[in-house]
C-alpha cells in the first residue's frame, strides 16, 4: 500500500500546513498513535509529542550522538530520521532500556547493567549525552565488533561527551563487556 | 566526623542521569506550550532596512513574530541589562533597534504552536539590510588595541600590575633568551545541551502582571532572576527560576543568554507559556573564548635563573563591552622573576562579547607562557622540570604574598615519577616508536582558589531526614554529591537520609557557579548551616524532658549515627528523630550565610597548581599528532570526593587535548561570520582521541583558603595541558608551533 | 525545514513514477544527509518518497564473479558483510573510516553516492554559493577553504566556479574498485561506470552527478577483482574519528612475480569527485614496487593541483598519503 499525502505548495506567498498523519510508533514495547506531520523527526516525536525527554537533542544534525536510540536493536541518530518512517519498527529509548534489553542488574535494582556501570565508573558529568552513550554502548554490544579498548573508543566516537568522561565511559562499557565477579 | 568527605562516592544524581529522568531546561512538560524560534542576522554590521514577517504570519499556528519594530516596551537603562558577570560597557539588548553589531545577532523571534512550524516560519522572515564595512580580525587590527575599561568584574580579573624592575635592561643583558609571538582563534563552549528556556506563564496576583516559572539553562538562577526582573520590570515575587540539571556550560551559562530574554518577552506579551531553544548553529552566536595575539620575551642567567619576563596580550572584544580575562599575569605568579612587564590590551571588533570559558585567561596565558618557559629551558640546556624547580617560588610576585599552600614541587616529583620522565632523552627528535616520532613534554598549571559569600538552608524534616539547599548549580561538576557528603558528615547522618537541592531562585542565594569556587563557597555555606542547625538541634535536645544533655554544652557532643551523642560516652545519645519529634511536630530549619574569612585570607595568595606530562606520537609524513599518555598531578587542597574530582580533572585534560589539537571557531573575515558553526566542523575531542589519562591528587593541607581546605578542581585540570602537548610536539619534531590548534598542516 | 508531502513507495517502478510526476520531489532512504540539509534550508523538496520499503537491501553473487550490492544495504551491513569484508576489504575499510556507527547503521549505499558536499558555504544559506544557488558566486575561493578541492576545479575556459569536494569515503573505494551503478528511470534501467557517476563542477557546479532527476539507484555492482591481498585506505582528518577527510587514498594492487600487475589509486577529499587517473596507474604497471616509483606516481597524480590558501597543504599531504598507501598495500616495509 502506498501512503501518499497532498503536497503543500512551496511558495513564500501561500504557505500551507503540512498534512498530518496518524502515525503508529512502537516505543519501549507499547504502541502509540500520534497525529504528526511528515516533518517531525523521530527525536522531536519522542521529546515533544510523547514527552520521552530521556533522548537528548545535542545538535539535531547527526553530529553528536546525544539522540541515539535503538531501532530494531540497532543504534541510530533519531534526529536524522522522520517519525513517520519508523512505523512498524521497535524503538527503544533510555526509558525502556531495562525492559527491552535484558532486564535489571539484580532484583533490588531497576537499572540495566550498562546504567549501573555508568554510575559506578562515573562515566558522565553533566549527564546530557549519557542516555545516548548508554543506548549507543548497548547497540555496540549487539553489533559485536568491539573487542579491545581501542575498538570501544573508535566505535563509541559517534557520541560526543563535552565534559570529557571518555576514559570512564570506556571503563564502564568494558566492565559490562567483560564482567568480573568482583567489579560490579 | 568524616564518614563521607574524601571518599569516592558515586554521584547522588547518577540514577536520574542514567535513566533519562533528569530534566533539563527544555524538557519540562507544560500544557499549551508555544515554541519560539530565533532568526539571526546574516550580516555583521549595518542596519535592518526592512523586515517582512507577513509570510511567516500567514502560516497556521504562527502566533506572533517579534522584531525590533513591534517588540514590547522593555527597560531603557543599560544598568538594567547588567547581569552578575557583565563586563564594563553597555550590554547587548536583543531586538533593541535596527542596528546590527555582530554576525548572527538575534533579530527576530517567531512564535508558533509547534517547534516545526516556528522553525519553518523563521525561514520565511524576509530581511533587507544596509551593510556597513566590518572588522573582525584581531591580527590586522592590533594597532587599534587600547587599555580595557575597569568595572565590577575587574575585581576577580585584575589587569596587569605595574612593571617591576627593568625588563628591557635585564632582558638585553640575559645570556639566555627567547622571544615568541603566539596566536589562537576563537573557541566556543559547545556544551552538549543547547541553550533553552521554558517559561511557564500563569495569571498573576494582580490583573496586570503574570507569574513566571522559568526553567533556564544557567550557571546561576540568581543571575537569571535578577536579569528578568530588571529588564522586564517584573517583581521578584512573581518570578521563579529553576535549573536542577544543566547539560554542561563551561562558562557559557555565566550570563543570561538571549533565549531567556526572548522566551520571557514572548510569554509576557502573549500571556502564554513559551519555550525557546537555540540550535547548535545559534550556539556559535553566543560568547566564546576570545582570539588573541600574545608576545612573550624571557631572559635567564647562564645558570638558568629567570630574570626578565615580558608578556603582552592583544585580545578581542565586542564594540559594546570590554571583556577581559587574566592572561598576562600568570608568569609573575609562577616564577620569582625580578624584572617583569605585563600588558593586556583590547581590540574592539564587530563581534559578540567574549565570555568566560573553562579556565578563562588562565589556559590562554599559561598555554603560551609555559611553551615559552620550555623554550627558555631548552635554550639554557636545562631539563624543563629541573628548570622549573630552579625557578620555584613560594610567593606570588604580583601580590607580594606567600601562597597559603603550594605543593607544586610535589606535583613535579610525583608526576615525573608516574610518567617516567627520567627516561626522557633531552634532544628533540631523539625518541621513536616504530616509524613515529615520540615527544615528551611537560608544563605547569595554576588557577585561583576563590571563595565567595553564599547562603544555604538546612532542614531536619519531620521524618528525620535532612534537606539542605542553596541556589547554586551542578553543571556536571558534582555539586549535588559533595554537598550531600558535607551535610551528611556534619550532622552524622547516612547519605541516604540527606537530600541536597539546588538550582531554584527560591532557595538561599549563592553566586554563579564559576571560577572553580563552588566547592569552597557553597561547601562552606553548607558546612556552616549544618553546624548552625546542629546547635539548634542540641538546644532542643537539651530541653527535652529528662534530657541526658541537661548539663552538657555543645562542645561535649558529637553528631553521629543519626543521633546526638556525648563525646566521652557515645552510648548516651538522643536520636535526631526524637529531637524533631520534640519540636512540636515541626521541622527544624536554619538558614546561614558563610563569608570568606578576609582577615585570614588577605595575608596570602591562594591558588591551585598542577603539573602535566604528555607523550605524543607524531607521524612525520602526515603531521598527525596523537596524545598517547597524559599524567596530571594536581595540588588543589582537600579533595572532597576523589571520584568526581578525578572526573573533573580528566574532563579538563580532554579539553586540553581538544584545545591543543582541534578546537577553533573559524571566522571568514569576508563575511565576519563563523563558518564551521556545527559539531561536524568545529572539532571537539571524540572518544578515539583520548588514550591513557592519569590523575594524581597531591596531598595539600590549607586552613587559610576556607574551613574545608578546598580549592576547587573545575579549571586546573585544563590549564597546563595544551602547553605540555605543544612542548611534547616540539620534543618530537623540533618544531615550535605557536598557533593553536596544532593541526596536521602546521607540522607538514 | 519546509513542509513537504510524504509517500511511502512500495516497488521500484512505483517509486520512479512518483518521482517523475513531481520534479521537486526527492527520494529518502537513510535520511542522514537530506534531513540534515533540509534543516539548514539547503534542500527544500516538495515531497519525500520513502524508498526504505523497497526490496533493495540485498547482497547477490553475480555470474561474472562479482557482487551486486542492493542500494538499500546500509553502510554498516555492507562493511561487515562477510563477503565484502573478505573479498573487498578495501571497501569495508573505507566505509568504516567514515561517519559514526549510528550514521553507518542508517545511511544506505545508494544514499552514500548521493551525499552532498560539506562545503561550509554550501551549508550556510546566508552566504553565496554556486552549488546551492547557481550564479551567486563561490565564497570558498577567497574564503575559508581548508576542506576544499585542489584538483579538477577549472571549467573548459579555465574559470573556477566551485571548489567543493565530494565527502564520501565509500565512493573513493568504489571508484578504485571500478564499481558500476545500476539505476532505474522512467525509460528503464541503465548502468553507469563509477568514474562517470560523479562529475567535476565545470560551470554547472549545482549538478553533482550524472544521475537524472527521475532515476533511482537500485544497485552497485562490484567487479570480481576485489584486491583482497594488496590494498590500503588511508584517511587524514582533523581528529581521530568522526570527521570528514582532508585527504584520503584508496590504493589497490595486484602483484605478480614481484612486479605490479594491476594498480588502482583514488583520492578522496581533493576534488568534486573521487579522483582517479588511469595514466598514473599505468606508470606503476610492470614496475617493481619501490618508494621511488610510488613517489613518481604520487607526483603525477597531483599534477595540475592548485591550492587556495587554507587547503594548499593538501597537495603535499596527498602525495605523501599516496606513497604511504601504496607502501602499505605492497607491504613494502615488510618485504
Amino acid at each position: 500500500m502506498n501512503l501518499t499525502t497532498e503536497a503543500p505548495l512551496i511558495s513564500k506567498k501561500t504557505p500551507l500546513l503540512p498534512a498530518t498523519h496518524s502515525v503508529r510508533l512502537t516505543v519501549n514495547g507499547s504502541e502509540r498513535e500520534l497525529q504528526l506531520a511528515p516533518w517531525t523527526s523521530l527525536l522531536d516525536a519522542l521529546r515533544e509529542y510523547m514527552h520521552l525527554t530521556g533522548t537528548k537533542k545535542g545538535c539535531d544534525h547527526g553530529q553528536c550522538g546525544a539522540c541515539t536510540v535503538l531501532v530494531d536493536g540497532k543504534r541510530i541518530n533519531s534526529c536524522l530520521t522522520l517519525a513517520i518512517m519508523q512505523e512498524g519498527k521497535s524503538i527503544t529509548t533510555i526509558e525502556g532500556i531495562v525492559q527491552s534489553e535484558g532486564g535489571a542488574t539484580s532484583e533490588r535494582s531497576d537499572l540495566h547493567p550498562m546504567q549501573q556501570a555508568f554510575i559506578e565508573h562515573d562515566a558522565f558529568q553533566c549527564g546530557y549525552c549519557t542516555p545516548g552513550q548508554i543506548c549507543s554502548a548497548i547497540g555496540m554490544m549487539h553489533e559485536g565488533h568491539a573487542k579491545t579498548a581501542d575498538d570501544v573508543r573508535e566505535l563509541m566516537s559517534g557520541n560526543i561527551c563535552r565534559c570529557g568522561a571518555y576514559p570512564n565511559i570506556v571503563t564502564a562499557i568494558q566492565s559490562v563487556m567483560h564482567p568480573q565477579p568482583d567489579t560490579l | 566526623m568524616t564518614q563521607y568527605v574524601g571518599k569516592p562516592l558515586s554521584r547522588v544524581d547518577g540514577y536520574d542521569k542514567v535513566t533519562g529522568k533528569a530534566k533539563y531546561a527544555a524538557e519540562f512538560d507544560v500544557p499549551d506550550l508555544l515554541y519560539g524560534y530565533v532568526v539571526n542576522s546574516a550580516i555583521t554590521k549595518g542596519k535592518i532596512k526592512r523586515i517582512d514577517t507577513q509570510a511567516a504570519l500567514n502560516l497556521p499556528g504562527v502566533v506572533k513574530v517579534f522584531t525590533h519594530e513591534n517588540r514590547p516596551k522593555i527597560a531603557w537603562f543599560d544598568m538594567k541589562y547588567k547581569d552578575q558577570d557583565a563586563p564594563p560597557g553597555s550590554p547587548f539588548r536583543p531586538l533593541r533597534d535596527a542596528n546590527i553589531v555582530y554576525n548572527a545577532q538575534p533579530i527576530a523571534l517567531v512564535v508558533a504552536d509547534t517547534f516545526e512550524m516556528a522553525r519553518y516560519a523563521a525561514s520565511l522572515v524576509e530581511i533587507e539590510y544596509e551593510e556597513d564595512k566590518h572588522e573582525t580580525a584581531v591580527e590586522t587590527n592590533r594597532h587599534k588595541a587600547r587599555k580595557p575599561s575597569v568595572g565590577l568584574t575587574t575585581l576577580f580579573k585584575p589587569g596587569p600590575p605595574k612593571p617591576r624592575g627593568n625588563f628591557e635592561e635585564s632582558f638585553s643583558a640575559s645570556p639566555v633568551q627567547m622571544t615568541g609571538e603566539y596566536m589562537h582563534s576563537m573557541e566556543h563552549h559547545n556544551p552538549m545541551e543547547m541553550f533553552a528556556s521554558t517559561v511557564v506563564y500563569e495569571k498573576g496576583r494582580h490583573k496586570s502582571g503574570g507569574r513566571y516559572t522559568i526553567y533556564d539553562k544557567t550557571q546561576g538562577v540568581t543571575n537569571s532572576i535578577l536579569y528578568v526582573s530588571q529588564v522586564f520590570d517584573i517583581p521578584f515575587k512573581d518570578i521563579r527560576v529553576i535549573s536542577p540539571y544543566v547539560g554542561g556550560a563551561f562558562g557559557s551559562g555565566l550570563r543570561p543568554q538571549y533565549q531567556l530574554f526572548m522566551a520571557v518577552m514572548a510569554a509576557r506579551e502573549l500571556k502564554r507559556s513559551v519555550r525557546v531553544t537555540l540550535t547548535r548553529q545559534q550556539m556559535f552566536s553566543l560568547g566564546y573564548r576570545p582570539a588573541n595575539v600574545q608576545t612573550v620575551a624571557l631572559g635567564a642567567s647562564a645558570d638558568g635563573k629567570m630574570t626578565a619576563l615580558y608578556h603582552g596580550v592583544v585580545s578581542e572584544t565586542s564594540q559594546y563591552e570590554d571583556y577581559t580575562e587574566v592572561i598576562a599575569n600568570w608568569g609573575a605568579m609562577l616564577y620569582p622573576v625580578e624584572n617583569y612587564k605585563l600588558d593586556h590590551k583590547l581590540v574592539h571588533l564587530d563581534v559578540a562579547t567574549p565570555m568566560d570559558m573553562r579556565a578563562p585567561g588562565g589556559v590562554t596565558g599559561v598555554s603560551v607562557l609555559e611553551c615559552a618557559v620550555d623554550e627558555l629551558a631548552f635554550n639554557a640546556g636545562i631539563d624543563p622540570v629541573e628548570f622549573r624547580l630552579m625557578n620555584y617560588t613560594e610567593r606570588d610576585q604580583i601580590a607580594d604574598l606567600p601562597y597559603s599552600s603550594k605543593e607544586l614541587r610535589e606535583c613535579f616529583r610525583q608526576g615525573a615519577e608516574r610518567f617516567g620522565w627520567v627516561k626522557r632523552k633531552p634532544e628533540p627528535r631523539s625518541m621513536r616508536r616504530g616509524g613515529t616520532l615520540i615527544g615528551w613534554g611537560m608544563a605547569t598549571g595554576i588557577w585561583d582558589a576563590f571563595h565567595m559569600p553564599a547562603r544555604a538552608e538546612a532542614v531536619l524534616m519531620v521524618n528525620g531526614k535532612l534537606r539542605v539547599s542553596s541556589a547554586t548549580a551542578d553543571i556536571g561538576t558534582g555539586t549535588y554529591t559533595i554537598m550531600t557528603q558535607i551535610a551528611a558528615d556534619t550532622l552524622g547522618m547516612p547519605i541516604e537520609d540527606v537530600l541536597f537541592k539546588l538550582g531554584d531562585s527560591d532557595m538561599p542565594a549563592a553566586p554563579i557557579e564559576g571560577g572553580s569556587w563552588t566547592a569552597a563557597t557553597v561547601g562552606t555555606a553548607v558546612k556552616t548551616v549544618c553546624d548552625d542547625l546542629a546547635k539548634k538541634l542540641f538546644k532542643i535536645a537539651r530541653k527535652m524532658p529528662n534530657s541526658p544533655f541537661a548539663k552538657a554544652t555543645f562542645t561535649d557532643v558529637v553528631f553521629a549515627d543519626k543521633a546526638i551523642q556525648l563525646k566521652n560516652d557515645t552510648s548516651v545519645s538522643v536520636s535526631l528523630q526524637a529531637v524533631v519529634d520534640a519540636n512540636g511536630g515541626a521541622a527544624v530549619r536554619e538558614t546561614s550565610s558563610a563569608l570568606p574569612n578576609l582577615f585570614k585570607q588577605r595575608k596570602y595568595a591562594r591558588a591551585t597548581h598542577s603539573a602535566a606530562f604528555a607523550e605524543v606520537e607524531v607521524d612525520e609524513d602526515f603531521g598527525t599528532v596523537r596524545v598517547t599518555r597524559l599524567v596530571s598531578a594536581i595540588a588543589a587542597g582537600k579533595i572532597l570526593n576523589p571520584k568526581t574530582a578525578r572526573s573533573q580533572i580528566i574532563g579538563g585534560m580532554v579539553w586540553g587535548i581538544s584545545k591543543a589539537l582541534e578546537e577553533e571557531s573559524v571566522m571568514d573575515h569576508q563575511f565576519g561570520r563563523i563558518m564551521n558553526h556545527n559539531l561536524a566542523e568545529y572539532h571537539v575531542a571524540v572518544n578515539a582521541d583520548i588514550q591513557d589519562l592519569d590523575v594524581i591528587f597531591v596531598e595539600e593541607n590549607d586552613d587559610i583558603v576556607n574551613p574545608l581546605g578546598v580549592k576547587g578542581v573545575g579549571e586546573i585540570g585544563l590549564v597546563a595541558v595544551p602547553a605540555a602537548i605543544a612542548n611534547a610536539v616540539f620534543h618530537a619534531t623540533g618544531k615550535r608551533i605557536r598557533t593553536l590548534p596544532i593541526t596536521l598542516d602546521k607540522l607538514l | 525545514m519546509n513542509p513537504f508531502a510524504y509517500t511511502r513507495a512500495e516497488g521500484v517502478s512505483n517509486a520512479v513514477r512518483e518521482r517523475a510526476s513531481e520534479h521537486t520531489a526527492k527520494f529518502i532512504a537513510g535520511g542522514t544527509n537530506i534531513i540534515d540539509l533540509m534543516k539548514e534550508n539547503v534542500e527544500r523538496p516538495s515531497r519525500l518518497i520513502d524508498i526504505t520499503h523497497l526490496p533493495l537491501a540485498t547482497v547477490d553473487e553475480m555470474e561474472n564473479g562479482g557482487i551486486r550490492l542492493g542500494a538499500l544495504m546500509t553502510n554498516a551491513d555492507t562493511a561487515y558483510h562477510p563477503k565484502i569484508a573478505e573479498r573487498y576489504p578495501l571497501l569495508s575499510k573505507a566505509i568504516l573510516a567514515g561517519a559514526s556507527p549510528q550514521l553507518r547503521n542508517m545511511a544506505t549505499d545508494g544514499g552514500n553516492l548521493m551525499q552532498r558536499t560539506r562545503c561550509y558555504y554550501f551549508y550556510d544559506v546566508a552566504t553565496p554559493c554556486n552549488k546551492r544557488e547557481p550564479g551567486s558566486g563561490c565564497s570558498a575561493i577567497e574564503g575559508y577553504n581548508r576542506i576544499h578541492a585542489i584538483l579538477g576545479t577549472r571549467d573548459t575556459n579555465q574559470d573556477i566556479h566551485c571548489i567543493a569536494t565530494h565527502p564520501s569515503d565509500m565512493c573513493v573505494a568504489l571508484a578504485a574498485l571500478e564499481a558500476v551503478v545500476n539505476v532505474t528511470g522512467p525509460y528503464g534501467e541503465r548502468s553507469i561506470p563509477f568514474a562517470e557517476f560523479h562529475r567535476l563542477p565545470g560551470n554547472t557546479p549545482h549538478i553533482d552527478n550524472t544521475l537524472q532527476d527521475d532515476e533511482l539507484i537500485t544497485a552497485i555492482d562490484l567487479p570480481a577483482r576485489g584486491f583482497p591481498d594488496h590494498y590500503a585506505y588511508i584517511k587524514l582528518r582533523d581528529r581521530t574519528s568522526y570527521a570528514f577527510a582532508l585527504v584520503s587514498v584508496a590504493a589497490a594492487l595486484e602483484l605478480e612475480n614481484g612486479r605490479i600487475a594491476e594498480a588502482r589509486i583514488t583520492l578522496g577529499g581533493v576534488a568534486h569527485k573521487p579522483w582517479r587517473r588511469l595514466d598514473v596507474e599505468a606508470i606503476l604497471i610492470d614496475k617493481v614496487p619501490s618508494k621511488g616509483v610510488f613517489q613518481q606516481a604520487a607526483d603525477a597524480m597531483l599534477e595540475g593541483a592548485q591550492g587556495f590558501g587554507h587547503n594548499t597543504f593538501k597537495i603535499e599531504l596527498a602525495k605523501r598519503a599516496i606513497v604511504r598507501a601504496l607502501t602499505e598495500a605492497t607491504n613494502l616495509n615488510s618485504l
